[in-house]
């Protein structure tokens, strides 16, 4: 908490931001960002190819540059929320927070819309799309770091008050996204709270209730009957896609025969017959993955991974090296959320993970998902500046 | 930092790097370890061949006259994937349909279903095609119904009108054929599955017809051609996206056939008329073949089987009733090569070469009793009454059976008897071998029947065969039988332990029989002209063939038959000269006289002999008429026979005359051989041109029936939108 305590006041901030333009690229992880740039930018080869056709008659480079233009807002968001002053970010996140809900709220009105069963999307003038969940992943995650660091030595765990709290606070996004039948988004919000939990070095009767409740909550809603039919399918169709019938079944079942038969090398960029026969669906956005395994081949997708683990890596590096519990918090979150989130994708795209429709970070198309990817790298680039400031 | 939260961290980082793990062991197994199984799936899914069937050969006869050809017919095809991609299941689509085609709704539907489907009429109605395959649901269809589906594509989606090829049967001068030719239907699952995984591109593909008997069957693999394939790349919804090969169909060869139309017709017509000539007289009947074969080299020159049935019948799939109809009448078996009679008195050409090997004295008497008793049997004479000693010559030309019986006991006793040794000499079953009777003759048609000669071995061969059944019969003593009819028990019983004790025994009593062309001995109307042939060219057993040669469509000579040898019968000299002076005298002082009266035989001679053949079970005997001529320089054989029909003579006799009178040209009691139905009085002896269209040029003076030429009636069809 001490460091916390060293910031002074907004002259000295000014004055140090005068003197510190340099320091600030010296100080931001290169590594860390690069390895998401190449993420996004290798992306763009994929999305284009997956989705040239897709328009017919159209502008086939539609989706690429939409693709681009994502990427240039979201690394232009990153630079923004890595440099935000510590305590600002804190004291907006409440705000922030409230943002989030209403954003979610809103897919209850007359702008939400519904796609692939999901009512998780908001149309905003231009014909745009956001998916607010994506944001509310952000807002979790300081919202968790804000509370469970609270008022406290780092040294001490947090007060079960303060862990009830934290748990409360998470459990009203998570409940509305639910209620959008975004079961992916789901999984990644509750991941990202039971690491945050856990990390905060909350008492292990926590960690291992919300672990326990989790898995709980789960079997009681399949008994339930709360899970729709479609849900169960998509969970399940991964088991054996090849038995059931479902559209989740053929997906699963296209994704696992693009990625095979991409061998070593790769059919090479646009020669995949899978992709460029549009038999795996959406294969720009959540099932990107497929593209990248047909056309790029075993060392295309191991290089993708290789790319998201450096990511994580270089994360996972600055929640070890703050000295803060809410940077820490905050960076062991995101690390958490991209982890799963990475593992969810994928995992569904070679066929070992339910179909649940969460894109790839920074290599998906689609505008949100982007974004917040590129939000997720700026909170990490923003904790490490401030912990070697 | 608490320690706690530290550890914890470690523990998530842990985990994460186990993800990571998990994602590439995976990503590894799937393709790098079973990589090749799913890049097969990727092609199978995103490549169709679209396959342009190649036009079927034409069969031409000796002349170029097509016999089979190809004609066109627009056929409506329903795409079953397309339909179920409707919302109500394509039922509107198929309503639609119904009423345009003027058809029920539920007769296409039927036609669409898989065949073991729930609810699937049994095959040929149901659909045993591939799944991706347009089911053809309508054919000969008229061009204003056609143009209306093509034309309203969103209301028939799903539905297409292509022009496709499908057999046609020209009939020239009438001639039916439809045993020689044969017919073509749907590849079965046998056929496809015996093909394993061969890639050629002359395989058979599920939508495939195939020759299914006669020459087409025969030939098939020459008629069929080679399809042209386009393999193209498509997408999800089945869109084209590229062509990644092509390949242009081949034709199917010609097979050129040594059948004259003309004269087929003669011989169709001649054995209808020997059947209904038998009707006439109150017989049965029932069933009928004719042949006529070059004896110079084996050809078929016509061949008919009675009954018969329309070809048409089976293009484009027969009907359940038709086929209920042909299988009820027997219509589908080829008398001529599946049927096999006892050959009766016909055979007595055969026990005289046998008698001439034997050393019998062919200027010899001989004596002709009314009967022929061995020990306390009675063989009578069946044609003739008593005749006193006569020549050999007047015993053919009356058919006296006495005679050959005594000749058959004596070479029976010379052989060795009842107790004959294994081995022993069998002079009339050898001369048959000679003959090469009760073997398949080798013709280019298939399921062809084998027959048999009765002899010592054969029927050695069939007691041990059923002398196990004999055996345990004798033993049960017929216990069934014998509570309706004791004694009739006591007599099976007694004929079953005898032949179970010496079933095995060639006694006089059957080589009598056999000299007779009776007994056992069973054998194809096509086997006793041929056997006749070797009598007229001097003992040589040729192959009989019906295909001279095989064009390509373009006309060019791809295989030319020649006359194969299969053996020939040794004969002491003259024995064949003395056959065909005595059987010239069958026809004017014999047996076959009454149907030659008034024929000029000395212009042109007939050697005949006719036959009246017992069957067990039969209301009456089998008739019978083998001939061959001119007896002085043989070129035709003729043999006719009708079951259940009484005396050759009389019923197929005048039938054997107007064949002779058409090979001939006989009118009013000359021979010009300007009439005669072959051209130029004697069989082609070149082949038929065909033109590079693919047009068979006709003789002079006939005209060509419209056949659509190979090359434009190619039309694509197979999947695809």
């Amino acid at each position: 908490m001490s460091a916390d305590l060293q910031p002074a006041s907004g002259r000295r901030f000014l004055g140090a931001r005068q003197e510190g333009r340099l320091s600030y690229w010296r100080r931001l992880d290169w590594i860390l960002f690069g390895s998401a740039l190449l993420l996004s930018a290798g992306s763009s080869v994929f999305v284009w190819s997956a989705s040239r056709s897709d328009l017919a008659g159209d502008d086939p480079q539609y989706f690429l540059y939409r693709h681009l233009i994502n990427i240039g807002i979201g690394i232009v968001l990153a630079f923004v929320i890595s440099r935000l002053d510590y305590r600002l970010l804190r004291a907006y996140t409440p705000v922030i927070y409230g943002l989030a809900i209403i954003g979610i709220l809103l897919v209850y009105t007359p702008l939400g819309t519904t796609i692939a069963g999901a009512r998780a999307w908001v149309k905003i003038p231009g014909g745009f799309t956001l998916q607010p969940s994506e944001f509310a992943k952000v807002a979790i995650v300081l919202i968790l770091a804000l509370i469970l660091a609270e008022k406290r030595d780092a040294e001490s765990e947090p007060r079960d008050r303060d862990v009830l709290l934290a748990l409360g606070l998470a459990a009203i996004p998570i409940g509305l996204v639910l209620l959008q039948n975004d079961t992916g988004t789901v999984l990644i919000m509750c991941t990202i709270v039971v690491a945050m939990v856990a990390v905060s070095g909350a008492r292990t009767r926590w960690v291992a209730g919300l672990l326990v409740g989790g898995a709980t909550a789960a079997i009681v809603a399949w008994q339930l009957g709360f899970v729709k039919d479609y849900q169960i399918a998509r969970l399940t169709s991964f088991v054996n896609p090849e038995e059931a019938a479902t559209t989740a079944a053929y997906n699963a079942t296209q994704a696992r025969i693009a990625i095979g038969s991409g061998g070593m090398w790769g059919e090479g960029l646009f020669q995949g017959p899978q992709t460029q026969g549009n038999f795996v669906p959406v294969n720009e956005s959540d099932f990107i993955f497929t593209v990248i395994g047909e056309e790029a081949g075993f060392v295309g997708a191991a290089i993708t991974i290789a790319l998201l683990s450096i990511l994580l890596w270089r994360g996972m590096r600055i929640a070890l090296g703050s000295t803060e519990l809410f940077g820490r918090l905050v960076a062991a979150g995101v690390v958490a959320w991209l982890a799963f989130q990475m593992f969810e994708n994928i995992g569904m795209a070679l066929g070992i993970m339910p179909i649940t429709g969460v894109p790839l970070p920074f290599v998906s198309y689609g505008g949100t998902s982007m974004f917040a990817s590129w939000i997720a790298l700026g909170l990490l680039e923003n904790v490490r500046i401030h912990e070697q400031s | 930092m608490s320690e706690k939260s530290n550890v914890r961290l470690i523990v998530l980082g842990v985990l994460i790097v186990s993800l990571v793990g998990t994602l590439m062991a995976r990503l590894f197994y799937l393709q790098l370890v079973a990589g090749d199984e799913y890049r097969a799936q990727a092609a199978s899914n995103s490549t169709r061949e679209v396959i342009a069937p190649a036009v079927r050969g034409l069969i031409l006869d000796q002349r170029g006259r097509p016999l089979v050809a190809n004609r066109t017919s627009l056929v409506v095809s329903v795409d079953r994937a397309a339909l179920l991609r409707e919302e109500d299941d394509g039922v509107a689509v198929l309503a639609r349909l119904a009423e345009t085609l003027g058809v029920t709704a539920t007769s296409i539907e039927q036609r669409l279903m898989p065949c073991g489907s729930e609810g699937a009429p049994p095959l040929p109605v149901c659909w045993d095609g591939s799944p991706y395959q347009p089911v053809p649901v309508a054919k000969d269809v008229d061009t204003v119904t056609a143009l209306t589906i093509m034309e309203r594509r969103t209301e028939f989606p799903g539905v297409s009108a292509q022009v496709e090829a499908v057999r046609e049967y020209p009939g020239p001068f009438d001639a039916n054929l439809a045993h020689v030719l044969g017919y073509v239907g749907p590849v079965t699952q046998e056929q496809l599955d015996a093909q394993g995984d061969s890639t050629d591109p002359a395989r058979l593909r599920s939508r495939d017809l195939v020759g299914r008997n006669g020459l087409e069957a025969q030939y098939d693999a020459e008629l069929r051609g080679i399809p042209g394939i386009t393999t193209l790349a498509v997408d999800q919804a089945g869109r084209v996206t590229g062509t990644l090969a092509e390949s242009q169909a081949v034709a199917g060869n010609y097979v050129v056939t040594s059948i004259d139309a003309h004269l087929q017709d003669v011989v169709e017509g001649a054995l209808d008329d020997a059947v209904q000539r038998s009707r006439e007289a109150g017989e049965i009947a029932d069933s009928g073949a004719a042949v006529v074969v070059d004896v110079t080299n084996g050809e078929i020159l016509a061949m008919a089987s009675y009954p018969t049935y329309d070809p048409q019948l089976w293009v484009g799939g027969i009907t359940t009733e038709d086929y209920e109809k042909l299988l009820e009448t027997k219509a589908l078996s080829s008398n001529f090569i599946q049927g096999t009679y006892p050959p009766g008195s016909t055979y007595k050409v055969v026990t005289t070469v046998a008698a001439a090997r034997e050393g019998y004295d062919l200027y010899d008497t001989y004596d002709c009793p009314g009967d022929y008793k061995v020990g306390s049997q009675r063989f009578r004479n069946f044609e003739s009454s008593g005749f006193g000693p006569i020549s050999l010559t007047r015993a053919l030309e009356v058919s006296c059976n006495t005679v050959f019986y005594r000749i058959a006991d004596e070479m029976w006793l010379k052989s060795g008897g009842l107790y004959a040794p294994n081995g022993a000499p069998d002079p009339l079953a050898d001369t048959a071998d000679e003959f090469l009777l009760g073997k398949r003759t080798g013709i280019d048609l298939p399921n062809e029947a084998a027959g048999l000669v009765s002899g010592r071995d054969e029927k050695l061969m069939v007691w041990e065969q059923r002398r196990d059944g004999w055996c345990s019969d004798a033993k049960e003593g017929f216990s069934e039988v014998r509570k309706e009819n004791p004694r009739l028990a006591d007599y099976y019983t007694a004929l079953a332990k005898e032949n179970c004790l010496d079933g095995f025994r060639w006694r006089n009593g059957d080589a009598i029989n056999a000299s007779i062309g009776q007994g056992d001995t069973s054998i194809t109307p096509l086997q006793v002209a041929m056997a006749y042939s070797a009598i007229a060219n001097g003992g040589t057993v040729y192959q009989p063939r019906v295909a001279k040669a095989i064009l390509s469509s373009k006309g060019e000579v791809v295989t030319e038959f020649t006359p194969v040898v299969r053996g020939t019968v040794e004969a002491p000299p003259g024995t064949f000269e003395f056959l065909r002076t005595a059987l010239a005298g069958v026809t004017t002082d014999g047996t076959g006289k009454i149907p030659f009266e008034g024929f000029p035989l000395d212009q042109v001679s007939i050697a005949s002999k006719t036959g009246s053949a017992q069957v067990f079970g039969a209301e009456s005997t089998t008739a019978w008429y083998a001939s061959f001529a001119p007896a002085d320089n043989p070129r035709y054989a003729v043999v006719m026979m009708v079951t259940q029909a009484g005396t050759g003579s009389l019923t197929v006799g005048p039938s054997v005359r107007t064949i002779y009178e058409a090979l001939f040209g006989v009118v009013n009691g000359v021979v010009d051989p300007a009439q005669s139905v072959l051209i130029g009085g004697v069989p082609s002896t070149s082949l038929p041109v065909v033109k590079p269209d693919g047009t068979p040029v006709m003789p002079e003076s006939e005209v060509a029936p419209t056949i659509s030429p190979p090359i434009s009636s190619t039309t694509a069809s197979g999947a695809g939108p």
